[in-house]
């Protein structure tokens, strides 16, 4: 029963394995919860839930599978230990959570689960070695049971976890949800990093002393390249037309990428559906930049994030600039480029880029947003999704 | 884990049901406990009740943007080694005398439990949280100058807190034991107003507490009056003998509560128009 919150919780994306379930069974064998369901989801969410992105997630989840459930922690806990040395079940886990649970002694977790429970029926007046505070015990509450939880409080009435689980009070922080500006900068601060090279050297003042020292104190001076933001951004939007509804959002995204201050450098520009030969400097499409122009001046380090809805009429994408509204084409052979070949080439002179999505990745099949994405590694323009694109954007050199 | 004595606050902090559940997890599975939550939710001064409920030394260890790993672990004090040098004073050769520990280096090296506070720890460079994953994870290290191993004798209780500035590491989130403070409700709002200023008039405390979360509901206001600025508010007022508040332009040391100038002029902003509306 319990095993299955859990793979409700992974199936939430919550992500929870091995590490999770050895620490929970932990907990419990330890009487965190206090034999109660209140303390039960504490301690569950303590160590299930690593983000409050997740909190309504776990509430969601809890609700669903505790509600009018007697629960006991001990059968729990034998649960989760069953799991964990079902070979079958735990294929999946990691080799690291492998090693965890093979250094976990599960024989002594459920001994010492055991030794206690005796220990608290010996005893039977509530106190106990594993509360030092005394008197404030709530095992003394509403008649002790010293494996089970109770449910509730009260006599058939619903149980406080269950309750706060009900009352979702962390949906605002689904990462699921809209985005605000300072969650677009949080996410898009993790760009950021930095590189000693080129440029004036600076003294290194620890070297130059070592040398110093050595030298007897006759000074040797050492210098190393500086330490400096090196991400540079290049941002390219998508304006007007069926991207209208989302011009709040993507205008965030500019405002968040403006105020990023670990940057080496941003750049942006404006399209309209789909790029051809030149993108604009102001959102009024003026100011033209040709594509290749642009290509030169950038070397393949910088980040390229596309923003756009992937959505227009196949033969913008397919077609040549002179069928897409492209502006006046300034050399015969780029004017017959179809927008599909501005893009992959802007996909191919940069190691790293993206195409945001605001209005998500739906399951439906559609010409233009899958043909794009043939090309660029497309995400939601959610935290999500703007998470994943900046752990695309931060991967290692070479290619996918 | 046989001597455990459960974590419930202090005098001076006041906890819920679920910030002692993470917490006493925590110290039963000696793993991180990863704080969150808005600034002024009591992120840092939880650290110091713990250490005190435990009768523990605090190691705090603030973040800054610069702050490295090794940083923790110790740093060679290279300028005194340079001034030794040019001046003569000592033996520079004996570079044991130029190594400093840092917080995480004094936490491994003492010889009873200690709590260690890593706080604001999204402030740093990505790649910190990891490094310092490691380090604790191992509990020891080697001072390359000297070749000498410090090793940790009690795990220290690790406490850290980060303000969400910067999205930690999965591998690093999963390693600790996560807890995300709520913004305090009325009820425990009152509490711990009371816990600072005990004396305080209960009709005053309502007012200023009722001033104070219609300030927080204004969506114009950028920065939000946190717990710590409803208490310097109150002592203020205290300090100046006011004994009632209400939310009009009259309202006074306002500044106590809003530090930006815009907000401050946002909310006067809105104060005035909110009378003309009503005439
Ligand atoms: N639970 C609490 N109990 C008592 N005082 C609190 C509590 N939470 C916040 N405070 C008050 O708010 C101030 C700010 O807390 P601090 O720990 O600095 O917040 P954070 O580190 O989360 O920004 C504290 O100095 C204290 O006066
Ligand atoms: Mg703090």
């Amino acid at each position: 029963m319990f095993v299955e919150f859990l793979y409700e919780l992974r199936a939430r994306k919550v992500p929870v394995g091995a590490q999770e379930a050895i620490g929970l069974a932990r907990a419990l064998a330890a009487g965190l919860h206090e034999s109660s369901l209140d303390g039960f989801y504490h301690v569950a969410r303590a160590l299930l839930v690593h983000s409050e992105a997740h909190l309504d997630d776990f509430d969601l989840a809890f609700a669903q599978h505790f509600r009018g459930v007697h629960v006991e922690a001990k059968a729990i806990a034998e649960e989760l230990l069953s799991w964990l040395r079902d070979p079958i079940k735990t294929r999946a886990l990691s080799e690291e959570e492998k090693a965890m649970i093979e250094e976990l002694d599960l024989e002594e977790v459920l001994r010492r689960f055991e030794e206690r429970l005796r220990e608290q029926r010996e005893r039977h007046d509530g106190g106990n070695r594993w509360i030092g505070t005394g008197g404030t015990s709530p095992f003394g509450r509403g008649g002790f049971n010293p494996s089970g939880i109770q449910v509730g409080g009260s006599a058939g009435g619903r149980s406080g976890a269950v309750q706060n689980a009900d009352a979702r009070r962390y949906r605002p922080y689904r990462s699921d949800l809209t985005l605000d500006v300072r969650q677009i900068e949080v996410a898009l601060r993790k760009l950021r990093a930095f590189a000693r090279e080129g440029g004036d050297r600076e003294l290194d003042i620890e070297a130059t002393i070592d040398a110093t020292a050595r030298n007897a104190g006759e000074i040797e001076i050492v210098t190393r390249p500086p330490r400096r933001p090196n991400t540079r951004v290049i941002l390219m939007m998508d304006v007007g037309g069926s991207m209208d509804p989302s011009a709040a959002l993507v205008s965030q995204l500019f405002s968040a990428a403006k105020r990023a201050t670990h940057w080496k450098e941003l750049r942006s520009y404006y399209f309209h559906n789909c790029v051809y030969e030149k993108l604009y400097r102001t959102e009024g499409l003026q100011d033209p930049v040709p594509v290749r122009e642009l290509l030169r001046e950038c070397g393949k380090q910088h980040k390229l994030v596309m923003v756009g809805d992937a959505s227009m009429a196949p033969y913008e994408l397919l077609g040549s600039s002179g069928y897409g509204g492209g502006a006046g084409s300034s050399s015969e052979p780029d004017a017959r480029l179809p927008g599909a070949a501005w893009l992959m080439m802007l996909r191919d002179h940069f190691d790293r880029a993206v195409w945001l999505n605001p209005d998500g990745i739906g399951p439906y099949p559609h010409p233009t947003v899958d043909a794009i994405k043939g090309i660029f590694p497309m995400f939601a323009l959610t935290l999500e999704g703007l998470g994943e694109a900046v752990s695309e954007l931060v991967r290692g050199r070479g290619r996918a | 884990m046989s001597d455990f004595r459960r974590f419930r606050g202090t005098e001076r902090y006041l906890t819920s049901e679920a910030l002692e559940a993470a917490v006493n997890c925590a110290l039963v599975l000696e793993r991180p406990l990863l704080v969150k939550g808005e600034p002024g939710t009591g992120k840092t001064l939880l650290a110091e009740a713990v250490a005190q409920s435990l009768s523990a030394e605090l190691i705090p260890w603030h973040v800054k943007s610069t702050t490295r790993a090794q940083d923790g672990l110790y740093v060679y004090d290279t300028v005194q080694r340079l001034y030794d040098a040019r001046f003569g004073d000592g033996d520079v050769r004996d570079i044991r005398r130029y190594i400093k520990l840092g917080p995480l280096g004094r936490a491994f090296s003492a010889s009873t439990r200690v709590v260690l506070l890593i706080d604001e720890v999204d402030k740093a460079d990505l790649e910190f949280p990891n490094d310092l994953l490691h380090e604790l994870d191992r509990m020891r290290f080697r001072i390359t100058e000297t070749g000498d191993e410090v090793a940790a004798r009690e795990r220290p209780v690790v406490l850290i807190t980060s303000n969400n500035e910067k999205e930690l590491p999965d591998a690093f989130l999963r390693r600790c034991v996560f807890h995300f403070i709520d913004f305090p409700d009325a009820e425990l709002m009152r509490e711990i107003v009371r816990v600072h200023h005990p004396e305080l008039d209960r009709s005053l405390a309502d007012q200023a507490m009722q001033v104070f979360y219609e300030i927080r509901k204004n969506t114009r206001i950028r920065k939000r009056p946190s717990t710590s600025e409803l208490i310097d508010w109150i002592a203020v007022l205290r300090r100046a003998g006011v004994s009632e508040v209400k939310l009009d332009k009259t309202l006074p040391f306002l500044g106590a509560l809003l530090k930006k100038e815009q907000d401050l002029t946002a909310l006067a902003d809105q104060l005035a128009g909110g009378r003309r509306y009503r005439s």
